[in-house]
């Protein structure tokens, strides 16, 4: 299966070029177009070669690392992604860590007493904040808060690296943490409400209420292990389109991640970027999933059995 | 008496899934949309200036009575362009789920009902079309794929949503497919079009209708996403993305120009999440079944 996800995934970003009109050396080059560039690109991608061969001399030349140059930049394009990525990465995992971390307990919270007034305001902020998409969000923070409170907001000069200065690097991804997280939360916040609502029906925690267990332990020990299946799935569905999904924000907020590198490569034209960030990030996705199904397995090992 | 308690909790979280009636706010959300959907279809024949008209005694200008949102930089009316504007998201909204609908929920329907290999082959494949990053391949697909026209946003979008629509309706029908009044249909010699319509249809919409508001909101959201990427559709006609977009450069000198279209677009996904939600909870259907 996971052979197969892989091989159409590799078919489908080789031969998006091929679904559009046109010859796609032209595409490809774009402005770059010169007679020695185009011998590059046919050995590169066997473009002479029929169309099913040409796949096998690109995966070819794929599996050894060899992504081979922009022609519109003229960089390596492995380098450029290279160095996108791990901004991607941090943002992912700051983001997650905030959602994860409100979610869980106001949830529990919630769950606790279904229709309390707790519970109807977070259930009534849940619904606005799933209603306003990120882009509105940003336009409205920077309107109402970054401009008043000076938080870097805007320009590419404004995101600073994680290897020159922490706290810069911290306070520049902090808008875009922010929206990110906030977009998780309401999700998680919802599926995990729900299912805790209907775990705590269960006679195993009226058991354990019987016995005088704490409530704090019967929600972390008992109820929470049960109720998280869907939740993971989700965060695994959810994280997996954040990878460059997140391509909105980035691009606002001048976050140079995948999803910025995707919208600038696409402005240029620059084919081979925009077809090495869909191959990463399928394969990426593809990682995160089986990473939850793992998670999800360990959580509740009868999946796995049946 | 901390048992005691613990029932009545127990008891209360079992009440509101149950009996829950649709409420005030379930149909001021639908005259809502209704009203946003009239406004959309007879704009040309409402009482309001012309959206693409551009007035230059009035730039940039505050919300007046001649002008009720304000107006843009070139003068043109705020007002108009988001009545005008509401017609891009809902048409690509409304499009985009008539073709995934169009051949997922049927698709979805038939794998569930028959089985067999035809299931498993079709679920396969649905599957690996999913592991693909949909956004990515219609981000490029679009700004590679010139000129640019609603109509190619539609299909590639819809195109795009097929698994997934199709995923949500196979499982719904499953859960309906083992039933034991499908069996007795069965035996009573019922045929297979009439048992799919008559038993399974009505017990799959419930979740399909949730699920295709979800849709559409989600669609509506991605066409804003584009349009800040300049791929929606061509300026000068309106769409609440291109709106808010125009706004993004000059939010200091014109606030009203981002705030009125983002209020419209909020609003309609807010009905649309919210009638979703009460219809799932109405019918019985928990948020992670879709």
């Amino acid at each position: 299966m996971l052979i197969g996800i892989v091989f159409v995934i590799t078919v489908g970003a080789f031969y998006l070029i091929h679904l559009l009109p046109g010859d796609p050396a032209v595409v490809i080059l774009g402005t770059g177009d010169s007679p020695v560039n185009k011998a590059k690109l046919y050995a590169q991608l066997g473009l002479n070669k029929p169309v099913y061969q040409q796949y096998f001399v690109w995966i070819n030349n794929v599996l050894h690392g060899r992504l081979g140059n922009s022609f519109i930049s003229g960089d390596s394009v492995w380098g450029t992604v290279k160095n996108a990525i791990p901004i991607d990465l941090e943002l992912m995992v700051i983001s997650q860590i905030l959602a994860f971390a409100s979610a869980i307990p106001l949830a529990m919270r919630s769950a606790k007493k279904p229709d309390g007034w707790l519970d109807r305001f977070l259930s009534a902020g849940s619904f606005t904040l799933l209603s306003i998409p990120s882009f509105i969000a940003i336009v409205l923070l920077v309107l109402f808060v970054a401009i008043d409170l000076g938080i870097p907001h805007t320009g590419v000069s404004s995101y600073v690296s994680l290897g020159t200065d922490w706290i810069g690097n911290l306070e520049s991804l902090s808008l875009p943490s922010i929206v990110l997280a906030v977009g998780s939360f309401v999700v998680y916040y919802r599926i995990l409400r729900s299912d805790l609502i209907a775990t705590l029906q269960e006679e195993y925690i009226t058991m354990a209420r019987s016995k005088g267990i704490s409530q704090r332990r019967i929600m972390w020990r008992h109820a929470l292990r049960p109720s998280s299946v869907a939740l993971l799935g989700t965060a695994g569905v959810n994280i997996g389109g954040l990878l460059a999904g997140g391509f909105i924000v980035q691009f606002l907020l001048d976050i140079p991640g995948l999803g910025y590198l995707l919208i600038s490569s696409i402005g240029l034209s620059d084919y081979l970027v925009v077809q090495a960030i869909v191959l990463v990030v399928a394969v990426g996705v593809i990682l995160i999933n089986f990473f939850f199904d793992f998670l999800i397995n360990i959580v509740d090992p009868r999946i796995s059995r049946e | 008496m901390f048992v005691q308690e613990s029932i009545e909790e127990v008891a209360l979280a079992d009440r509101p899934e149950r009996k829950k009636k649709l409420g005030i706010l379930f149909w001021i959300c639908v005259v809502w949309l209704l009203i946003n959907l009239i406004a959309a279809v007879f704009a040309n024949f409402l009482p309001i200036q012309n959206p693409l008209i551009q007035d230059y005694t009035a730039i940039n200008s505050s919300p007046s009575w001649h002008h009720l949102f304000g107006t843009d930089d070139l003068g043109r009316d705020i007002f108009s362009r988001v009545v005008y504007g509401s017609r891009v998201s809902i048409e690509a909204g409304l499009g985009a789920m008539v073709i995934g609908f169009g051949l997922g929920a049927p698709l979805g329907m038939l794998a569930a009902y028959r089985r067999g290999k035809f299931d498993s082959i079709l679920t396969m494949f649905m599957y690996i079309f999913l592991a693909f990053p949909a956004i990515i391949a219609t981000i490029a697909i679009l700004s590679f794929w010139t000129p640019r026209s609603l109509l190619k946003i539609i299909i590639v979008i819809g195109v795009a949503s097929i698994p997934l629509v199709y995923r949500v309706i196979r499982t719904a029908t499953l859960n309906v497919a083992t039933k034991d009044y499908v069996i007795a249909a069965k035996v009573q010699g019922a045929t297979d079009r009439r048992i799919m319509v008559k038993e399974l249809l009505p017990n799959v919409a419930p979740i399909g209708v949730s699920f295709l508001l979800i849709g559409i909101a989600t669609v509506v959201v991605l066409e804003g996403s584009l349009a800040f990427l300049g791929l929606s559709v061509n300026p000068p006609t309106p769409s609440w993305g291109n709106m808010i977009n125009e706004a993004r450069t000059i939010l200091q000198v014109n606030p009203w120009l981002a705030i009125f279209p983002s209020l419209a677009m909020c609003l309609f996904l807010l009905c649309l999440n919210f009638i979703g939600d009460r219809l799932r909870s109405h019918f019985d259907v928990t948020e992670s079944k879709l």
